[in-house]
């Protein structure tokens, strides 16, 4: 039952939300709740998850192989207790006042329904099911995206809507040749049949269409055009959710799909998939050098750090994946108290655009210093948070002997510092423009950044620990055979003597 | 069988894909519409088709190849339905593009030169 609440909570709330009469205090607070029982269902699950092993739910009781499976490990649960945060953070920004026109619209039943859905995703033992909840993700993500539309908004949008149903097509073939070679959807069931029946021809085909549909909604390179296109036009709320939790979907999915199925290390995609990761960072990083606005800098830094987090998967090590993991949940905090910390600047100065921007830390300097930590946290900077996952990453390239992709994340951070230190330049240390002095930010506005960056600093302090968890989640995802026999029970070890 | 349903579905994704690289939005969505399509198509194609069998029965303990299997036609039936929702979905939004920007090249509706901070809501 635990394990199905992150799904049914946002559900209810969605509903209970519709149903409710257009008050937005009261929609705001029903929202927020919502929201913190996901933080509190999330815990408590991760907690039962870290004492017990992997949970387990067969949904209608139906047994596994042909009901649908909701499987928890150590990642899905460290991933949804990101969703709870992330979806505590985005509803209580809004708090802060939401354009009253998107309100009216269901700006709020929207976000739980993509909480939902990434939940869904997150938390499903069944890969047809995983596409269901992608499209549930998506068609909310789309409506939030093109909510009371201005021109930009919708091009953005039908280029994001396009990408990414091609995605989905890709997905749903590679579902349907995958079914119809190994007759079963349980992504357990498939761990263990699936290798019996797999040709390399096959193989190859079934491993590149994962890699298509899952890479084009990481955004890797040169699959992640999309992205930047679309993430700077809606408010700032909005592309904070998206930046924090959708790409990340497709990072894990990616994780999953492929270490259950395509457990070979040798195999080529997981050389591709080093390349990709390769020129996903450098690309990414040096697009955000060269852009002028400051969550089109924050879209591209995005891109550029997925890259980080597909290292992990492409080399195959337990410290690898372990670091994959804590640059997840750092990135995942990081890049959406920035987007978020992007609203505050478009409330104070009605723009985004670092030239217009300036000035702000002469104005309010506590405001300034707290945006300072995630832009220097994002770039590495030690002790924070971005500096620990960089080094996990870097020192498991080194250490499986990667010396080429090594240098080339090295390098790619110092990009980022560069790219970052020019952001806080930009907009809070070079003097602003001579216009009125911007108005005071309220206690309200900052609470959702204040909670994500503390959490941030949270995980500088606690390095130690988490990084021992993101290492027992790789050692789960590393073993398929734990995941298997929880799903399975012992049926599956009698069928495998 | 298999191979009409295979050249079928491959068609369709040519086509799909030769109409997604088009300019115009209506283009666009029809492609996106034929590659679904071509997927369903694709997934009763690779499990496999019996001819003449019914997917539903009741008796108990009955040989593999008397019935069809049913999980590929719920597999399609689902994802008819899902692509139905979102067709629908990108329809209104490529005629909201279209009424916006007086266009339907997608070219011609690039923001490019549009500045986000100086952006008017579309009049509706």
């Amino acid at each position: 039952m635990l394990l199905a609440l992150p799904i049914l909570l946002p559900l209810a709330t969605a509903i209970g939300l519709q149903l409710l009469p257009y008050r937005p205090r009261y929609l705001r607070m029903v929202a927020f709740s919502g929201a913190l029982g996901i933080l509190g269902a999330a815990i408590v699950l991760l907690i039962r998850v870290e004492a017990h092993g992997i949970q387990v739910l067969q949904v209608g009781s139906w047994p596994a192989p042909f009901g649908i499976t909701l499987v928890a490990d150590l990642f899905s649960a460290l991933m949804v207790l990101m969703v709870g945060i992330i979806g505590v953070a985005i509803t209580g920004s809004s708090f802060a006042g939401v354009d009253p026109r998107r309100e009216a619209l269901g700006y709020h039943p929207l976000i739980h329904v993509l909480l939902m859905g990434v939940c869904g995703a997150f938390l499903t033992g069944d890969i047809f099911n995983l596409y269901v909840w992608f499209e549930v993700m998506l068609i909310a993500s789309f409506v939030l995206m093109s909510l009371h539309r201005t021109r930009s908004q919708l091009h953005a949008a039908f280029t994001y809507v396009g990408l990414n149903l091609l995605a989905s097509a890709f997905l749903l073939t590679a579902i349907g040749l995958l079914y119809g070679q190994a007759g079963t959807l349980n992504l357990a069931d498939l761990a263990r049949a699936w290798p019996e029946r797999r040709t390399p021809a096959l193989d190859a085909a079934l491993s590149m269409l994962f890699l298509t549909a899952f890479g084009i909604k990481a955004g890797l390179f040169p699959l992640f055009f999309w992205l930047p296109a679309s993430y700077h036009t809606p408010p700032a709320a909005v592309s904070a959710l998206m930046a924090g939790l959708l790409t990340k979907v497709g990072v894990y999915a990616m994780i999953r799909v492929f270490t259950l199925l395509f457990a070979d290390p040798g195999a080529g995609v997981y050389t591709l998939l080093v390349v990709m990761s390769a020129a996903t960072m450098v690309v990414g990083l040096l697009g955000a050098i060269g852009q002028q606005d400051f969550r089109r800098v924050l879209s591209f830094n995005l891109v550029g750090h997925i890259g980080f987090t597909t290292v992990g998967l492409a080399l195959w090590t337990p410290a690898a994946l372990a670091a994959s993991v804590l640059y997840l949940l750092h990135h995942m905090l990081v890049v959406t108290s920035l987007f978020l910390i992007s609203g505050l600047l478009l409330r104070q100065k009605r723009t985004t655009d670092l030239q217009a921007l300036g000035g702000l830390y002469r104005a309010q300097p506590a405001v300034a210093c707290l945006a300072m930590i995630p832009i220097f946290s994002l770039a590495g900077i030690p002790p924070l948070s971005g500096f620990v996952a960089k080094l996990a990453v870097v020192g498991s390239v080194l250490e499986s002997e990667h010396y080429v992709l090594a240098a080339v994340a090295l390098g790619v951070s110092l990009l980022t510092v560069v790219s970052m230190a020019r952001l806080w330049d930009e907009s809070f240390w070079k003097p602003g423009p001579a216009n009125r002095p911007p108005t005071p930010l309220g206690a309200t506005i900052l609470a959702p950044s204040v909670l994500l960056i503390g959490l941030t600093l949270g995980l500088t302090v606690a390095a130690g620990p988490v990084y021992a968890l993101s290492m027992r989640a790789a050692q789960q995802l590393l073993d398929p055979n734990g995941y298997v026999l929880a799903v399975l029970g012992k049926e599956a070890r009698r069928a495998a003597r | 069988m298999e191979l009409l349903l295979a050249i079928t579905a491959g068609a369709l994704y040519a086509t799909g894909v030769y109409l997604m690289l088009r300019r115009r939005l209506a283009q666009v969505i029809l492609g996106l519409s034929l590659l679904s399509n071509g997927s369903n198509l694709l997934i009763l194609a690779a499990a496999g088709v019996t001819p003449g069998k019914p997917p539903l029965i009741t008796a108990t303990n009955i040989a593999a190849e008397q019935f069809a299997d049913p999980v590929p036609q719920s597999l399609i039936l689902t994802a008819i339905v899902i692509g139905f929702g979102v067709l629908a979905f990108a329809l209104v939004l490529a005629h909201r593009v279209q009424r916006s920007a007086g266009s339907d090249d997608i070219d011609a509706i690039r923001p490019d030169s549009v500045r986000v901070s100086s952006d008017k809501p579309e009049q509706t």
